[in-house]
This record gives structure tokens, sequence and C-alpha cells, in this order.
């Protein structure tokens, strides 16, 4: 019978394992000439490989750049490089490449994107990276209204009028649980700044218009007087001036006859009989009324009909005139690259929080918070984002005070993030669920109440877990903003379809189209490199 | 079964004063139609020691639940620190702010580092300033024996460490009671004696504790009193040495014979 028996007198130090063999020779006889079958799929994964690029890089790099068309495109490389070469038209890149970049964008104010573009990754940067020092936030704060005012131009009233509502909201949040509570203060920081909005914005904007442009009056009229007369200007725009002028010089007899009538169809409204005073229609009229009184009632609808066309006109003229800003575009030259990238940006930033709080209110014992939230998300989900895009005017007018016109642009973006959200809620929900249940009994424990836990340890693990999928959402995101081409928007892929209809470029196909797709695919890479570096930083489980 | 040293701990100098701490009247819980614990009555005096054991499932777990109201119960009152439980309690945050717990799987919060962790409730539920929690969270991690761990993240450590962690983050919301439910169950033996020697230091320093826990040299040595449950009912509870030398009830007798035996 052996000895079993056994006592280690020293315990061994730790020791440097073995340098393993290296050099390319042994890696390749390992990894892929392993054995006979590895060997032949090596090789026949070899000869394909060689296949895919000897058809694709001559393609690429044998194409033609300075051409007008397609037609001359492959007269020009039969020409360098021998009857049937197939060959790339970059051609139509470098002619279009404005176009696929800014859309329709007035080209004089080409500055104002690409500020507005480094801006932006200025503004993300203390976002993204916790070693820029934290007080470039204030500015990623802000951005929004910059970008706001560098894309659409106009006055500096409106964005400021904006920021002016959330200040009031800030103010409300703060000062007011002294005095009324904390729940019936947040709601007046809610409700304060909406009626702000709505009402006083386009008031004080208007009067502001008509103050700073009774102040440079003169100025003005001498500058459009000299356009016309003496500057060496194209004929177009001498027109133009003129009009302006016109316009210009007219302002006091409007303003005054707008007085005039103002106490007229006030006069006219007092001479009614009582039950129609109020009246706003000829319709309201009752059955019985007399010819006279008819007549009575639609003098007066003309004359305020009269007023109300006045004031516009002079409104117009003040707006252009009284302007502290830049000059407006128009939603409708927004296009291109440019275009992709606000409504892609804006629905990322704004889907995330709005996810958040959907995902928190899904899991809400609070009945009526969790009903809303649910219901919210799976409505949303349930439809295709092309429908919801179709169907974006029609259920935001019911929302709204009738007759407010909306910016299909906005409308856009409205519908995008509110998608986003939907989506970014489950993904949200998926990590608040992969939670140890023991952390929420830990914050619990510690007398956390619900937000700050919440906030404290809550979100902090479970957006952590979810990175990847809220990556994949954003660039799932991006990616959806090319059906806007379908509502009749011009972005990237609406603007390869007009070019393509275009005589010079019919049948081109592979150059455009995946252009664009590089420039997606650069975006996309990025926010997928971000989220490798970001799980990375925040990895603590050693 | 681990034995805990052999240090001479003088019962007689731990305190126990005659104002209530907690005290729960006719106790009864359901878990849906499971009627999990049943009929419970306990009044537990500042400054007292209880031990709660018994076989698994015997509802040990959720009567201390039930006391930092972690768990609802249906029927009857439980009176913590004055303050009954109830379920439309406003100020819950507020007791339980009062009753530290530790966990049989520390849950300590894996995203921040040790100091972090003893400094979040302070801070944001005190209100203590940063500096003020932050010397108080050393403070109470000499205490356990680990303060050059304070930088590092719970990841980083063994789980007698972090269970000690646990304890020291507990302790900086400076409660008046403090409860365990089974805080040396997930940890090897070489560990055990660490965590119950810090909890021996707390009962020395006259904390109010419940504990919950298999490891029976601890309750001689510490315990004013030891409850044996079962089947959501307290069946026998009495002084340790009358506890573990003369047992009365039959069930009692079958469980020690099963744990004290091998």
């Amino acid at each position: 019978m052996s000895d079993v028996s056994y006592v280690r007198t020293e315990m061994l130090d730790e020791r440097l394992p073995p340098r393993g063999q290296s050099g390319a020779v042994l890696w390749l006889r390992q990894n892929m000439f392993s054995n006979i079958p590895n060997s032949i799929l090596s090789l026949a994964a070899i000869y394909f490989l060689y296949y895919l690029l000897a058809g694709l890089l001559p393609w690429i790099f044998q194409g033609s750049w300075g051409v007008g068309s397609l037609g001359e495109c492959r007269e020009a490389i039969s020409a360098i490089y021998g009857d049937g070469t197939d060959g790339a038209c970059w051609a139509v890149i470098r002619e279009r490449f404005r176009q696929l970049i800014f859309g329709f964008y007035p080209s004089e104010f080409y500055w104002r994107p690409i500020l507005a573009f480094v801006l932006m990754l200025l503004a993300v940067a203390p976002v993204l990276f916790s070693s820029v020092p934290r007080r470039f936030l204030w500015f990623s704060a802000f951005f929004p209204f910059v970008a706001f005012l560098l894309y659409w131009g106009g006055s500096i009233w409106f964005p400021l009028g904006v920021i002016a509502g959330f200040a009031i909201a800030y103010l409300a949040a703060v000062f007011l649980p002294k005095y009324i509570g904390s729940l019936p203060s947040i709601i007046v920081a809610f409700l304060l700044p909406v009626i702000w909005w709505l009402t006083a914005l386009t008031p004080i904007d208007t009067a502001l218009n008509q103050w700073v442009g009774d102040l440079r009056m003169p100025r003005l009229i001498a500058t459009q007087t000299y356009l016309i007369d003496a500057a060496p200007i194209p004929e177009g725009k001498k027109v133009a001036a003129e009009k302006y002028l016109a316009a210009l010089e007219n302002l006091p007899n409007q303003k005054a006859q707008l007085s005039e009538l103002l106490i007229k169809a006030r006069d006219m409204r007092e001479a009614l009989p009582n039950a129609h005073r109020k009246m706003a229609e000829l319709d309201e009229l009752e059955i019985g009324a007399t010819a006279q009184e008819r007549t009575a009632l639609d003098d007066v609808l003309k004359v305020e009909s009269t007023i109300i066309t006045l004031d516009k006109t002079i409104n117009s003229t003040y707006k252009i005139a009284g302007r502290v800003g830049l000059v407006p575009v128009e939603s409708s030259s927004f296009g291109g690259f440019m275009l992709s990238i606000i409504i892609g940006v804006t629905g990322i930033t704004l889907s995330l929080p709005i996810g958040i709080l959907l995902a928190l209110g899904r899991q809400s014992h609070l009945f009526v918070v969790k009903t809303i939230c649910v219901g919210f998300i799976e409505f949303i989900r349930g439809v295709p984002l092309i429908t919801l895009l179709f169907v974006a005017s029609t259920l935001l007018n019911y929302f709204l005070p009738p007759g407010t016109t909306f910016d299909l642009i906005l409308r856009v973006m409205i519908m995008v993030t509110l998608f986003a959200s939907a989506y970014m809620a489950e993904v949200i929900r998926g990590g608040l669920a992969a939670l140890p249940k023991g952390q929420y009994e830990a914050a619990d424990a510690l007398g956390l109440d619900f937000w700050k836990a919440t906030r404290l340890i809550i979100m902090p693990q479970a957006l952590k877990i979810t990175i990847p999928s809220i990556v994949s959402t954003f660039i799932g995101l991006f990616k959806d903003t090319t059906l806007v081409s379908i509502i009749g928007l011009l972005d990237p892929i609406g603007l390869a379809t007009a070019i393509r209809a275009n005589q010079a470029w019919n049948g081109i196909v592979w150059e455009l189209y995946g252009f664009i797709a590089l420039m997606f695919w650069i975006f996309c890479f990025s926010m997928s490199r971000y989220s490798m570096y970001l799980e990375r930083k925040l990895a603590t489980g050693h | 079964m681990a034995q805990a040293a052999e240090a001479k701990i003088d019962r007689s100098q731990m305190k126990v004063s005659d104002e209530v701490a907690i005290q729960i009247t006719g106790m009864n819980k359901w878990y849906g139609a499971f009627h999990v614990l049943k009929d419970i009555n306990l009044t537990v005096q500042r400054g007292e020691r209880i031990v709660v054991c018994g076989p698994s499932g015997s509802g040990k777990s959720t009567l201390i639940r039930c006391v930092n109201a972690l768990e609802e119960h249906q029927e009857g009152t439980i009176i913590v620190d004055g303050t009954e439980l109830s379920s439309d309690l406003k100020n819950i945050d507020t007791i339980r702010s009062e009753v530290g717990m530790c966990f049989q799987h520390f849950n300590l919060f894996p995203h921040l580092s040790i100091l972090d962790n003893c400094t979040l409730a302070p801070i944001w539920v005190r209100k203590t300033p940063k500096k003020e929690a932050e010397e108080t969270a050393m403070h109470f991690l000499e205490k356990v024996k680990i303060p050059e761990q304070a930088d590092k993240f719970p990841g980083q450590l063994s789980g007698g460490q972090q269970q000690r962690v646990a304890i020291a983050r507990s302790l900086c919301m400076q409660p008046r009671i403090m409860l365990f439910d089974e805080p040396t169950s997930a940890l090897d033996p070489e560990m055990i004696k660490e965590v119950l020697d810090t909890m021996i230091a707390l009962a020395q320093d006259g904390m109010t504790m419940i504990v919950v826990t298999h490891e029976m040299g601890f309750a001689r040595q510490v315990a004013n009193r030891v409850i044996f449950m079962d089947q959501g009912q307290i069946v026998e509870q009495n002084e340790p040495e009358e506890f573990f030398g003369n047992p009365q009830s039959d069930r009692t007798k079958l469980f020690l014979s099963q744990i004290l035996g091998h």
C-alpha cells in the first residue's frame, strides 16, 4: 500500500509564465493552417477576398472626377483606361457635394451651419468626456438656442424669450416651495413657462421689432436708396430693394390708417344691436335678421378683416426692418446631411431623458402614471415611424391653439423624438429589471427616497448595463432620419433621388449611395466607438 | 460551524435600558395566500441583542424586513422608536434612516468607491457636509478595521471585507437599531470571524441589534435573548444559557440537535 500522506514544507513563490514561441509563421500555422480542412477553408477565404478586392478597388480608383455627366464619365474612363473598363463616376459627388451636405441652404450663409456644427462638437464634448471641465456644461445648455439662431436665423428675441421661460420655471421651482409647498410649486413651474411661451412671446417679439425698426428707420431708408440709385448690384436685387424701400416709406401711412380703422371698427361695433355685438361671422345671425342688420354686420366684418391684413403687412415689414439677428432661412431650404444631423442630434439628445422618465413611470405604483406611460409606449411602438411622420401635422394641430402653423422640420423632430423615447424607455426598463433587487433594498434601507435612490443608485447602474442597447437605439434613430425623404424633406436619400432624376446623372447608383453610406458609416461608427470607450471607462467590476 | 473568539465578553457590562425600541403585537403577514408570519409578539428594549434562528422558510428574514418596512404586514402593529409602521406612512424614509440593515449578500453599490458608499446616505439624506461625512465614514471604516480600502471599489474586496463595509455603511447613518439578515451566511469560515468580531464590538457599544444567524457561538457570547422560529411563528425564546442548555419545545430540541450535533 502506498503512502498517501504528504506535507509541503515550503510555499512556492510566483513565477513568470514561459515565453511563448512567437513569429508570423507560427501564428499562421496555428490559426489558419492547423489541419487540412482549415487550410482549405483559409485558402478559399483568401481567394474570395482577393476576388472581391480585385473587382472593387480598380472600380474605385479608376474613376473620373472632373466631368459633367454620366455619359462623359464613361467616355473619359474609356479614353484613359481603355474600352470596356469599369470605373466609378465620382464626378457626381464632386459636382453635388455641397448639395449633399447643405441641401438648398443659401451658399452665402454656409458659414452658419459650419459654425453650428463646430459648436455642436464643442457643446457635446463636456457631456461625453468627463475630463472636460464642468463649467463648459453651461455652454452645452445654451447651445440649442445658439444653433437655432444660426440655422434658421431671425431675431434673437425668440430664443431669448424661450430661455426666459426656462428661467421662470427655475425661479418658480426654487423660490415657491417655501410659500405654497413643493407639489403645487412644481405644477406652477410647469404651467407658468407654457403660459409665457404661448401668450407673451409673439407680442414681445412684435413690439421689439417695431421699436428697433423705428430707431433704425432713417438709416434703413438711406441704405435702400443708395442701393437703388448708386450701388452696382444686379437687376433682381435692385427690384427687391425698391419694393423694400416702398414698404418702409409706406409704414407711417399704414400705421395711421390702422389706428383710424381701429376706431372706426369699434364705433361700428357699438352701433350694432346688442345681440349682434359679439358676433364674428355672418352665419351667427339669427334667421329672422333683417337685410339691414345683415349689411351692418357685414361691413363691420369687412373693416375688421382689412385691419388684420394691414396689421400683418406692417408686422412683416417691421420683422425685416427691426430684426436683431441673422437673415432668416426657410425650413424648405434645409436638406442634405445638415438636415440629418439636425433631426438626429435633436432626437438623440431629447429621447434619453424622456425615455428615462417613461421607463420610471411604467414601473411606478401610481395607476394613472403607469397607464399613461404604458399606453404611450405601446402606441408609439406599434406604429411605423412613417405613419407617425405622415399624421404629425394632423395630430399635433389638435393639441395646440387653432391656427398655429407648424414648421415641417419641427413636426418631424417632435415625432422622431417621441418615437425614439418609446424605444429608449423599453431599453432602460430592461436595465432597471436587470438590477439585483438588493440594490433597491439597500437604497431603501438607508433612507433614500424614490427620486434620490433613482438618481444616485438605480439609474447609474441601469444606464451602465444598457449602454450597448442605448447606443444601438441612437444609431438606429440616426439612420431612421432618412425616412423623412418620404414626406418631402430633402435628406441625402431624397437628394439622391432628385440627382438621379437629372438627365446628366440618370442611371447612376453605386457612387451616390456609396458616398451617402460612407458618410452615415462615419457617424455611426464614431458613436459605436464612443460606446466602447464609455463601457471601458465605467467598468468597476474588476 | 465556526466558533467565535474565546475572548472574555462580559455580557453583564452591556446595559439594556427600559426604553422600548421595537414593539410588535399580533403581527400577521401573508404573501398572497401564503400565511408567512403568524401572530408575532415581540418587545425589544433599547440595548438588547436578539438572535433569531430557525430552519429556512421559517420567516426569520421576513420578520426583520417588516421592522424596517421593506415588507408590509397585513395585520397587527409594529411600533419602531415610537412610530407605528403602516402602509401609508409619510415619513417612512425617516424611520429607515434610524434603522440600519445589513444583508446576506452585502448589497454594496458597485459603481461607487467604498468611501462614497459610506458617505452617500449621510450627504443626501441627512444633508451632512461632505467633509464631515467623510470623517465619519473613515471613523467607522477604522472601527471595522479596513480604513485602507476606502478608495477601492466593492468588486475589489473579499466577501468578509465587503460585509464589514456594509456594516460601516449602515453605521454612518448612526442608527439606533441595527438589523442583520444572515450577515455571515455567504462567507467562508475565516471571514466569518472578522464579521462576528465587528458585530461583537458593536454590541459592546450598546447598539440594539436583531440578528438572524446560524452562528450559535455568537448567540451564546453576546445575545440577551435567542428566539427560535418555525413555520412563521415564534416557538421558543429564552436567555442563551437556558435556550441551549434546556430547550423546552420538541421542535427546538430537534433543531438544536441538528445544528449543534455534528
